[in-house]
């Protein structure tokens, strides 16, 4: 019962302000809201016994990340933009593509569900030291990935540094 | 099914206690913290500080939460309104939520959680939006500029502070607050003499992260007026400084628990110093004893009263304390010393670290925000990886090829003493060359 | 109880959000915060799978996605930098000339 609150409050939390992101005209209200649909999500993974995840979300996607897009919308002051249009010209088309995608995956999903029973999930216990089967799984089997992220996080400070200097 | 409903309750109504107890005493204990502030900055300065309200100016802190609380809320026009009233919610409500995995004593935790160390940090982390909001919301230049340069301070210093827990984290093997005080029962030693340049970067990045001098830009009042805090007034300005000196309390809370011991009695091991047992409560009957010898030179007699009340309540405290040292009480409840002292030690050295953080803010000129930087990036966060491979070396010795512990930590803090000094140089050199940041 | 197919509703709907959002809207800091909950709702997935088969291997996914995102952002970021200086502005559709 507790379980199903906790879900649903998260997930009415995300989607609401999943919404509010999309169609708000102030940018940072937009990031604000960005900011609670990601604590939002921090919450599910927390509820799906992800202790690892959920405070990596919360550091780095909330602590690290929103930091960062809230920094450049500051810097870049914009007082313009907000009377501006906000939806491109073709958004009509944008959208109706969009639902479709989303229509596509309400099939595959209900399809799936009817052929396949999801079942009853792992006990709990399967994923209780959370940190260290997380660290287990990351440098025992996927170390060679784990090395190649380092490297496109090493290509991706090069690249952010060469941008934002004053000549290119 | 006594024993069960027993259980349920004591699982449930103790973390929601401590919860209460932490969100009800902090106010105070913050403007505590202000009044030893403003006490110890008059020392350093040979004046007296606050004197008038209650004797040594012991009811400061009440009458000027009081004077906050009735004081006209102003928001200014051009604000985000919004924003402008939930932003300094937003930075309390993070420093506070940071206290829910601290372990205060073995007796006083909200919740042991699996990740404490990191959600600490995480959490206390997220009250940078608070700042941010807060300074873009007001509509004023000197707002936004704070904001932005405690945005850049904090993401800059929080590297290094995160690395420096890295370090002590690698020690322990573990980030449960508790088990990491455990494993420095365990060891022998705290964390802070295994690695002693992790802890001094954490020093001082953990200084620029709650925006205290000498690295307090983002408030320079010289410069900015009160940087982010600008527009504020009354309560909500009230709010942004308990945050802050939650902010401390917590950052001192972390260096207590991962590199001072947590709630260890200094050389916790060693039968030898058992005596200082008997310290909490002997420093207790001095403090009460040297209120009672200030009582009669107090100039009102309510004045005189409230020493005397002061002393007694010292006194009181001494007694308890003394009370799990008598042998027939320790036999009984063994739980007892450990719950009592514990608390008393952990606060003592949270204590201390505060003062120390006072000690520098009085001591050390402001810096420049691109001598921050440098600071920051060029020296803090490569001694603190240096400080992370030496550990991971002196682990290696230790475990792996049976050195003992007095030989592979000082060659490893040695090397990266070394190292240091290096950076030092490069960076001393650069400083004098006058080469800004921005402008290379 | 909650099943996974919920989770994956709620993935779902976000993606859907997250895509509306990235065609619809002209300003490109917008575009890339879509960008941003299109991920997280792929993170969602995979760590309801990962509860389903009591594994550890969607958390790493997930940790492998957040590092990307972390990645995309400061270089998204940049870009958007970058290109405010040269064309003041910040409307993605306006983003016609390959050379300026």
């Amino acid at each position: 019962m507790l379980d199903q609150i906790v879900f649903y409050f998260f997930a009415a939390l995300a989607v609401v302000s999943a919404i509010l992101v999309v169609t708000r005209r102030n940018v940072v209200q937009s990031a604000i809201f960005l900011i609670t649909a990601l604590l939002a999500t921090a919450g599910i993974f927390l509820q799906l016994h992800a202790e690892f995840l959920f405070i990596v979300q919360v550091i780095l996607y909330a602590g690290g990340i929103m930091v960062l897009f809230v920094f450049v919308i500051m810097l870049i002051n914009m007082d313009v933009s907000l009377h501006q249009l906000q939806f491109n010209r073709q958004w009509w088309l944008g959208l109706l593509l969009a639902l479709v995608v989303g229509a596509e995956l309400t099939i595959a999903i209900a399809i799936g569900r009817s052929h396949t029973a999801f079942g009853e999930p792992a006990p709990a216990s399967a994923l209780e030291p959370s940190t260290q089967l997380v660290g287990k799984v990351l440098f025992n089997e996927y170390m060679l990935p784990f090395e190649i992220a380092s490297i496109l996080l090493l290509v991706a400070m090069i690249g952010a540094v060469v941008m934002a200097k004053k000549k290119i | 099914m006594l024993m069960n409903l027993i259980h349920f309750v004591i699982s449930i109504w103790v973390p929601l206690v401590c919860a209460l107890i932490i969100v009800a005493v902090l106010p105070l204990v913050a403007g505590y913290i202000v009044l030893m502030e403003r006490k110890v900055m008059a020392d350093m300065q040979a004046r007296l500080g606050p004197m008038r309200v209650g004797p040594h100016g012991l009811l400061q802190p009440i009458a000027d939460a009081l004077k906050l609380l009735i004081k006209e809320d102003i928001i200014p026009d051009e604000a985000d309104k919004m924003i402008f009233w939930f932003a300094p919610l937003i930075s309390v409500t993070a420093a506070m939520l940071a206290m829910s995995a601290l372990a205060i004593g073995p007796w006083f935790q909200i919740a042991d959680l699996n990740v404490g160390l990191l959600f600490i940090v995480g959490i206390s982390a997220l009250g940078i939006f608070g700042i941010v909001l807060g300074g873009w919301s007001s509509n004023s230049h000197y707002s936004l500029l704070g904001a932005l340069r405690s945005a850049a301070q904090l993401v800059s210093y929080e590297t290094a502070a995160g690395m420096a827990i890295v370090g002590g984290l690698l020690l322990a093997g573990t980030l449960s607050t508790r088990e990491i005080i455990q494993a420095q029962n365990d060891y022998g030693t705290w964390f802070a003499f295994a690695a002693p340049v992790g802890f001094f970067v954490y020093i001082v990045a953990s200084i620029a992260e709650t925006n205290r001098a000498p690295f307090d830009l983002p408030e320079a009042e010289s410069e900015l007026v009160a940087g982010y805090m600008t527009e504020y007034s009354g309560f909500r300005w009230a709010l942004y400084f308990l945050a802050e000196y939650t902010n401390m309390v917590v950052v001192a809370s972390i260096a207590t628990t991962l590199f001072l011991g947590g709630w260890l009695r200094p050389f916790a091991g060693t039968p030898a110093f058992n005596f200082l047992d008997g310290l909490p409560s002997v420093l207790m009957l001095g403090v009460g004893g040297y209120c009672f010898y200030r009582a009669p030179k107090q100039p009102v007699k309510v004045q005189k009263l409230f020493m005397v009340a002061v002393g007694l309540l010292m006194i009181l405290a001494a007694i308890i304390l003394a009370v799990p040292l008598i042998p027939a009480v320790g036999t009984m409840l063994p739980g007892l010393k450990p719950g009592l002292h514990g608390a008393f030690w952990f606060l003592l050295k949270v204590g201390l670290y505060i003062y120390l953080f006072m000690w520098l803010r009085f001591t050390f000129p402001r810096y420049r925000f691109d001598q921050l930087m440098r600071l920051g990036w060029q020296f803090l966060i490569p001694l603190s990886i240096v400080n992370v491979m030496g550990i991971g070396v002196a682990l290696v010795l230790h475990r792996h090829w049976g050195w003992s512990h007095w030989t592979a930590f000082p060659l490893t803090t040695v090397l990266t003493l070394l190292v240091a000094g290096l950076l030092g140089w490069e960076s001393e050199k650069k400083d004098k060359e006058h080469v800004f940041v921005g402008d290379a | 109880m909650i099943s996974t197919s919920q989770y994956l509703w709620l993935g779902m709907v976000l993606f859907t959000i997250g895509a509306i959002g990235v065609v619809t809207r002209r300003n490109v800091i917008i575009i890339l915060m879509s960008i941003e909950l299109m991920l997280n709702a792929v993170n969602i997935n995979l760590v309801a799978f990962s509860r389903l088969v009591g594994s550890a291997e969607g958390h790493v996914f997930a940790i492998f996605i957040i590092t990307d995102a972390a990645a995309e952002a400061a270089v998204g970021l940049g870009i958007i930098i970058a290109f405010f200086r040269n064309r003041e502005t910040l409307l993605g559709d306006e983003m016609d000339l390959l050379k300026w």
